[in-house]
């Protein structure tokens, strides 16, 4: 049987890892290759690093970060951040990511989404999209959730699918950093607006949250971040959990 | 030595990677002698088959590989493009195995992506493997189950997760991505 994922997000700056606290300022949390190793030995089934600074000039520093992971880590792993042309793509493919994700660009250029699919498939192109109620819509947000797009968020991960997308990494900003569980509401609706494979992210706090998403929407996998970094739920943990609830979770 | 065949698709610096994890340099190469040469062969594969297999007939590659005695083994796309036909691209492969490659019916979410278990294997490739272990699959399109089956996985139906005929192994799976039970796979293929 097809396992849910429990998927580990870490951002990064200039080739570290780093977390916020209390959203207000962010600080070091480490190398990124070896928090990423520890969570895989831990057993988290991907991984996702996302470059927050992702300016020209750093971009080497990320490209030599991939190689590092790739050398390091036996399990997939998506790179996101800043990639804005099918080269950007190559380069980190090349280095050894499996996954990329692409967002803002993404709205901006769609034909970027089907350029990516052509040239390495499907398999590999996963869109981030940042998702917002305003007015009891659903929007999609870009730039980090700082600009509204036009785009209602059913419509336009039906647009992402028809363009060749792989996989669609929802992130609720109503619910993100409130540690009060996933947005069940709008992960069921992409779920059965479209027919691959849905990450939900933001509002992780709890086991139970976790449960509950995959017990209440077809979503394929949950990702979350800060409550891995600061220990509040260890991936052991959680997954004895998820299997203690018979929810289908990968034990080796 | 162990040649991993380079042919411009997909991801094969993690292949490359898996065996330095195992304390081993495998070789990327598209080089016909250093090919024959290898101990065991690697043919990995990411993408869209009718532009691999076009790479393949570029640099003469789909006449060599046929030919091999030593073992090989085919990942992903690898084990498609060693199957007779595949309606991705309607491209015919290089024949290996008497199978055509299918596209997963839409019933359910394709790709079929994340960690799945065996429904039944056997043979040596898969030694201190356990049915309920989970390998990690990337794929739209599947290998019907034939004779050449080794081992079987479900999703939407049962499907080949790995093959074998004569030297010719192959796996739907990316061992070098699947963890531990991954490394065991890579090991057993590498003890043949």
């Amino acid at each position: 049987m097809l396992k849910k994922r429990i998927i580990a997000c870490l951002d990064i700056q200039e080739g570290r890892t780093v977390k916020g606290i209390n959203f207000k300022g962010i600080r070091d949390a480490g190398d990124p290759v070896e928090l990423g190793a520890k969570y895989a030995a831990q057993g988290v089934d991907e991984l996702v690093f996302l470059d927050i600074t992702a300016t020209i000039e750093k971009r080497k520093t990320l490209i030599e970060l991939v190689r590092k992971i790739s050398t390091t880590i036996n399990i997939p792993f998506t790179v996101g951040g800043g990639i804005r042309s099918v080269d950007d793509v190559a380069e980190l493919l090349n280095a050894g990511a499996d996954k990329i994700s692409i967002n803002s660009a993404a709205v901006r250029n769609p034909e970027l989404i089907r350029q990516i699919a052509n040239r390495f498939g499907s398999q590999c192109v996963v869109v981030a999209i940042d998702t917002k109620q305003t007015d009891q819509r659903e929007k999609v947000f870009i730039k980090g959730g700082r600009e509204e797009t036009q785009w209602e968020t059913i419509n336009w991960a039906q647009q992402c699918v028809d363009y060749g997308a792989g996989e669609i990494l929802l992130t609720s900003m109503n619910k993100d950093g409130t540690k009060d569980g996933f947005d069940l509401g709008i992960t069921q609706k992409i779920n059965e607006a479209i027919s691959i494979p849905v990450i939900a992210s933001g509002g992780a706090g709890t086991k139970q949250h976790f449960a509950e998403a995959f017990q209440k929407t077809q979503v394929d996998a949950c990702l979350a971040a800060s409550i891995f970094h600061f220990g509040e739920i260890s991936i052991p943990e959680l997954k004895t959990y998820l299997t203690q609830q018979n929810i289908p979770i990968r034990c080796n | 030595m162990i040649a991993i065949i380079n042919y411009k698709s997909g991801n094969i610096k993690s292949v490359k990677d898996a065996f330095s994890r195992l304390g081993l340099n495998a070789k990327l190469t598209n080089n016909p002698e250093e090919i024959l040469a290898a101990d065991k062969v690697i043919f990995p594969g990411v993408g869209e088959a009718s532009f691999a297999m076009e790479q393949l007939k570029a640099t003469g590659l789909h006449t060599l590989i046929p030919t091999l005695t030593q073992p090989v083994l085919g990942i992903c796309l690898g084990m498609q493009l060693l199957c007779a036909y595949s309606e991705e691209g309607q491209t015919d492969g290089l024949g290996i195995f008497d199978l055509n490659v299918t596209r997963f019916p839409k019933d359910r979410k394709v790709p079929h992506m994340g960690w799945n278990n065996f429904e039944s294997f056997e043979g040596p490739l898969f030694k201190n493997v356990q049915l309920s272990n989970d390998v990690y699959f990337v794929h739209s399109f599947y290998v019907p189950i034939g004779e050449e089956t080794i081992a079987q996985t479900q999703y939407i139906q049962n499907f080949s997760a790995a093959l074998n005929k004569d030297n010719f192994y192959a796996v739907q799976f990316h061992p070098e991505k699947s963890g531990k039970v991954g490394q065991q796979i890579l090991q057993n293929f590498l003890a043949l």
